[in-house]
């Protein structure tokens, strides 16, 4: 029996990272919100890696930030070591990545959840969706209770008939221990969701007392901490830095792992859900790769009040006694103790193409879903759709507008438009090479990216929104006034330019001119230019990256122009595709399907032509 | 795909007419226009709509003008396209035209493709439900034929070809981004010097593409010869021993040949075209002058030309001066004529490093010889057919040539110490045109690669 336990305008299953930012931006937007979770004490869990950030991620927390969701606030209170990757190579590919305290990434979230306004976190676990007249109206759980509710945002990560896979045992099971949601699968089947099967694994974590870090190589992280939040970009913040540790398999590892192969559920078909092929297990990099005479493994620290180590580059579906036997042959790691086992998951994701770029689902309206649900991996992709989809879910109960944003604007946008335009076939990641503009989509100018939708959206408050326009401005005047600042081709200057290592002059040219030239930065000009006021760090940096790559800029932006004019043809809502005659059948096919809302979009799908997208536009000409 | 850029397209049919038209449409026609055409005074932005002006073209990378011209301005949304239209009249000659088009396209028009200018007049509502019925007939056919003409002219092994190099461009971005992806992995970097040899690689592999457009166009379009030499050397009696044909006047009276006659031979399967220019020597006649600036600039339009020498003679100071003036990136082909008179041997002597040919047109012997030196130039061989060249298609042609600009771009980043993950949206953008010919190559194709090809991930 199920009684009535109260009314809401948005309710969000899951407080895992997606749950979190949206529960967060619904409130903050104004609508009365229920975070259900099945475990109060994995509200934003960290089950595999004790990072946050990385090469693409990084990108996606910054956006978060800049569009006021909360992951880049809460790794900054809780960093045990940062550092930005690919420093050695260009601007538009360097990402931030910061190691975690996971309990107190945990705590730290929990407590700004109940500090909320319009925010209830409740223990409790979802097991069906109510629906009327093919809106969503409440939420079962499995106490009975019964919420109603405008709109619902589902962030089951990898909960939804979780399955745990260690070598030859398997069980129903969730993450990291906690019990799995058998129910609600069954829930979203009925009301007429495909469903997918698909898998992810998680290494060991080893006590630190049982490692000989003297055969292990240390690494730290960066000297000058770069924080993630731009609220941030001017405190000192304070952390007690934590190193992480290098170390490699050898022929014996090898040795062992091959000699257990026939007992991995890989290899004797027990696990039947699709893993990401960028973290296969050990075992499938010895087979996949077998002239490799070694591979990497880092030893991470999972927070300061723990032991506990993570091994990444070790995940494993092994049974657990060949997980210690391989692991005791690396050095470093002879005496090795495992406390928690590596194991595999599999659960049930929706098919992301039935979902919009808004994140809400074609097959029932107020219903949202955001992360591991949605097809993708990671902690940050899932909060980037946490974050839109708790944005939209607002806007559907508030009549506003949803926040949809493009393939140009950020990889937020890259990540929603693949998943719901091309589907997925094993857990999404983003990477840096899916964006097409990624020069123009860079982790330095995020805030001036998004901050201004953020605004909009009611999450960033007016007075940062007010520094950013100020900031915006001190760039821009710096670089008009660079422009004027001239650099005559006497003997002196030239003989300057030699010791900063480049050419002399033959001409006048502006220091704006000379930024522009490989390997000279903002600072080296200073010496031409010596009463130039004192600036921020980061209003040099952006002045130094717009200047230098200003002609790449341009490039990219006029692709961008070219994109965004397809982007601008929508296709009406009610376009029977199986009437235009000179589309192809598979065509066809797939814009009934996936019925993309522009051409820009129906272009992208896999399975139809520029002479289809032809045939799109005559259509649309006709029904003007 | 549909694009709303500025295109630039020849509207009169391809011949020799009196005069030629070269179309402009798009938001950007006025400007580009302007990039191109002087006006006495003001500039094509400050005359008002639906006016025909009067100036010329100029290349301002040169400051030579190419054509006095008249320009006629029309306003979107009252013209043909609906958008913005230039329409640039110029002197009929092909050369002239082709030569002002390049000039559009290279200040910031693109090529219109086949039928594109009617396309954008149905899509801008200017043509009615009936008439785009009829065109959306014309562009299915259009399709349908496209098919067939891709699936042939794909059928040779040009997509073979084209899907190597993409496939090298793709294993060679594999393996920047995992270095990217993956900076703490033990992937090796490819260095600079690795990565222009490879772009350098993929750049002669569809060089060697884009020449068997050139063939192809050799073969439907022929070539241009040029006959050159002093008056009196027997010229017109070559082209017409070569022609047989009594088009061109042959006198004894020096400097009667004056207007440029051209007659289009087949020569094993090419159309050859003869242009026998008016005898050039130092005329004080006025219309003498004119016949010899066309003969010179003749020369600049022909593909081969043949140098005709009197060999009963010395060289005189004429023959010295229009030595002087053969262009040095023209094949060179010279006619030692009179062969059948007592021969100067100083004459021959001096022809030593040239590629030469001893004919008498007056006996018409020599004459197979000349054809076969001509066709031995063209660099055809007997197993190039019509039909059987990779690159036949214009659009195919122009997306190959954006390619290889597009690797030259990245090289230079890379030469000039640019950071590699910059000269990647100039090799993305190579895959993107090559892509364009066979389909597309996306992302996911280079993640595939990264996952086949190295070993990484938690």
């Amino acid at each position: 029996m199920s009684f009535l336990a109260g009314e809401y305008d948005v309710i969000v299953i899951g407080a895992g990272h997606a749950g979190c930012e949206a529960a967060l931006a619904s409130a903050r937007k104004g609508s009365r919100t229920l975070l259900l979770t099945l475990n109060l004490d994995a509200l934003a869990m960290m089950p595999c890696n004790p990072s946050i950030g990385g090469t693409g991620k990084g990108h996606l927390v910054r956006e978060i930030d800049a569009l006021g969701g909360e992951m880049g606030k809460n790794i900054d209170k809780t960093f045990i070591q940062t550092k930005t990757l690919n420093t050695a190579k260009g601007v538009a590919v360097q990402s931030l990545r910061a190691q975690a305290d996971k309990k107190k990434y945990q705590e730290e979230m929990k407590f700004v959840i109940e500090n909320t306004d319009n925010l209830d976190l409740k223990q409790q676990e979802a097991v069906e969706i109510l629906t009327e007249d093919e809106k969503v109206s409440g939420v079962i759980t499995h106490t009975g209770a019964m919420y109603k509710t405008k709109a619902i945002v589902i962030c089951s990560g990898t909960y939804l008939k979780g399955r745990i896979i260690i070598g030859d045992v398997s069980y129903s099971g969730g993450p990291n221990g906690i019990f799995p949601a058998n129910k609600l699968s069954d829930s979203l089947k009925k009301l007429g969701f495909k469903l997918l099967r698909l898998k992810t694994g998680t290494p060991a974590r080893v006590n630190k007392r049982s490692i000989d870090f003297s055969k292990m190589e240390v690494q730290f992280g960066d000297k000058e901490i770069t924080p993630f939040s731009f609220e941030n970009e001017d405190k000192d913040l304070d952390y007690d830095e934590q190193p992480c540790y290098l170390a490699y398999t050898n022929e014996k590892t090898h040795e062992v792992i091959k000699d257990n192969l026939h007992r991995s559920p890989l290899y004797s078909g027990n696990i039947t859900g699709i893993g990401p092929r960028y973290c296969p297990s050990i075992e499938d990099k010895i087979v996949r790769f077998a002239d490799k005479e070694r591979h990497q493994l880092f030893v991470e620290p999972e927070g300061l009040n723990t032991n506990e180590m993570y091994l990444q580059g070790m995940s494993s579906s092994l049974p657990e006694d060949v997980q210690v036997k391989f692991l005791r042959t690396i050095k470093g790691l002879e005496n090795v103790e495992i406390m928690r086992v590596a194991y595999a998951i599999e659960y049930d994701a929706v098919e992301p193409t039935q979902i919009e770029l808004s994140l809400e689902s074609k097959v029932v309206k107020g219903l949202f879903t955001a992360g591991q649900i949605n097809g993708t991996s990671g902690y940050e992709e899932a909060a980037a759709q946490g974050l839109i989809a708790g944005i939209n879910a607002s806007n559907y109960v508030q009549n506003k507008e949803p926040l949809i944003l493009d393939r140009a604007s950020s990889y937020i946008g890259v990540l929603i438009d693949d998943i719901t335009t091309k589907g997925t076939k094993e857990p999404y990641r983003m990477f840096t090479s899916r964006v097409e503009y990624r020069l123009l989509l860079r982790q330095d100018n995020a805030d001036l990216r998004l901050t201004p939708y953020g605004y909009e959206q009611g999450l960033i408050s007016k007075e940062r929104y007010e520094n950013l326009l100020k900031y915006e401005d001190a760039v821009n005047n710096e670089k008009s006034r660079l422009k004027q600042v001239k650099i005559t081709p006497s003997n002196e200057n030239n003989q300057k330019l030699t010791e900063i290592g480049t050419t002399p002059l033959r001409n006048t040219i502006t220091v704006y001119d000379l930024i522009k030239r490989p390997k000279i930065s903002y600072d080296d000009t200073e010496i031409f230019d010596e009463n130039r006021a004192e600036l921020s760090r980061r209003v040099k940096q952006q002045v130094e990256i717009q200047i230098k790559y200003h002609d790449y800029i341009l490039k990219q932006q006029a692709s961008i122009d070219k994109f965004k004019s397809m982007e601008k043809k929508v296709l009406p809502e009610d376009i029977n595709y199986n009437e235009i005659k000179n589309l192809r059948l598979e065509a066809r096919q797939k814009l009934e399907d996936i019925r993309p809302k522009n051409l820009g979009q129906a272009s992208r799908i896999s399975g139809v032509s520029p002479s289809d997208i032809n045939v799109l536009l005559i259509e649309l000409a006709k029904n003007k | 795909m549909f694009k709303e850029d500025t295109i630039a397209a020849i509207a009169t049919p391809s011949g020799y007419g009196g005069i030629s038209i070269i179309r402009i449409s798009g938001s950007e026609a006025f400007k580009v226009c302007d990039r191109v055409f002087k006006m006495k005074k003001g500039s094509i932005f400050d005359v008002p709509k639906n006016t025909i002006n009067y100036g010329h073209v100029v290349d301002k990378d040169t400051n030579e003008i190419i054509d006095e011209v008249l320009v006629s301005k029309m306003c979107e949304p009252h013209s043909f396209t609906a958008e913005d239209v230039i329409e640039i009249n110029c002197h009929g000659g092909m050369s002239v035209t082709k030569d002002i088009l390049n000039l559009v396209l290279k200040n910031g028009a693109r090529l219109a493709e086949a039928g594109e200018f009617t396309k954008r007049a149905f899509l801008n509502g200017r043509i009615d439900l009936v008439q785009a019925e009829a065109i959306s007939d014309i562009i299915t056919a259009k399709t349908s034929n496209f098919a067939k003409s891709a699936m042939s002219s794909l059928k040779g092994d040009l997509s073979k070809r084209i899907d190597d190099i993409k496939a090298d461009i793709t294993n060679m971005l594999a393996r920047l981004e995992v270095t990217i992806q993956y900076p703490e992995y033990d992937e090796e970097d490819l260095t600079n010097n690795e990565i222009v040899e490879l772009i350098n690689s993929m750049k002669s592999k569809l060089n060697k593409i884009i020449a068997t457009f050139e063939k192809g166009e050799i073969l439907k379009d022929g070539i241009n010869v040029a006959i050159i030499g002093k008056p009196n050397v027997g010229k017109s009696q070559l082209l017409n021993a070569l022609i047989n044909e009594n088009k061109a006047i042959v006198t004894e009276e020096a400097g009667t040949t004056r207007d440029i006659v051209d007659e289009v031979v087949n020569i094993k399967g090419v159309p050859i075209k003869f242009i026998d220019t008016a005898g050039i020597r130092n005329a004080d006649s006025k219309v003498e002058k004119i016949g010899i600036d066309k003969s010179i600039a003749m020369l600049e339009e022909s593909n081969i030309i043949l140098f005709c020498i009197d060999t009963s003679r010395a060289l005189d100071t004429e023959d010295m001066d229009i030595i002087k003036m053969l262009p040095d990136d023209k094949e060179i082909l010279v006619v030692l004529n009179k062969m059948d008179l007592n021969t100067n041997m100083d004459t021959i002597k001096a022809f030593e490093n040239y590629k030469t040919v001893e004919i008498s047109a007056l006996k018409k012997e020599g004459i197979e010889k000349i054809e076969n030196k001509i066709y031995e130039l063209t660099g055809l061989t007997e197993d190039d057919e019509v039909g059987n060249t990779l690159v036949s298609n214009v659009r195919h042609k122009n997306l190959l040539i954006g390619a290889r600009e597009d690797f030259d771009n990245a090289i230079k980043m890379i030469n000039e110490g640019l950071e590699v993950d910059l000269a990647e949206i100039d090799i993305n953008s190579a895959l993107g045109k090559l892509g364009g010919i066979t389909g597309e190559t996306t992302s996911e194709d280079i993640i595939d690669e990264i996952f086949k090809n190295f070993c990484l991930g938690k």
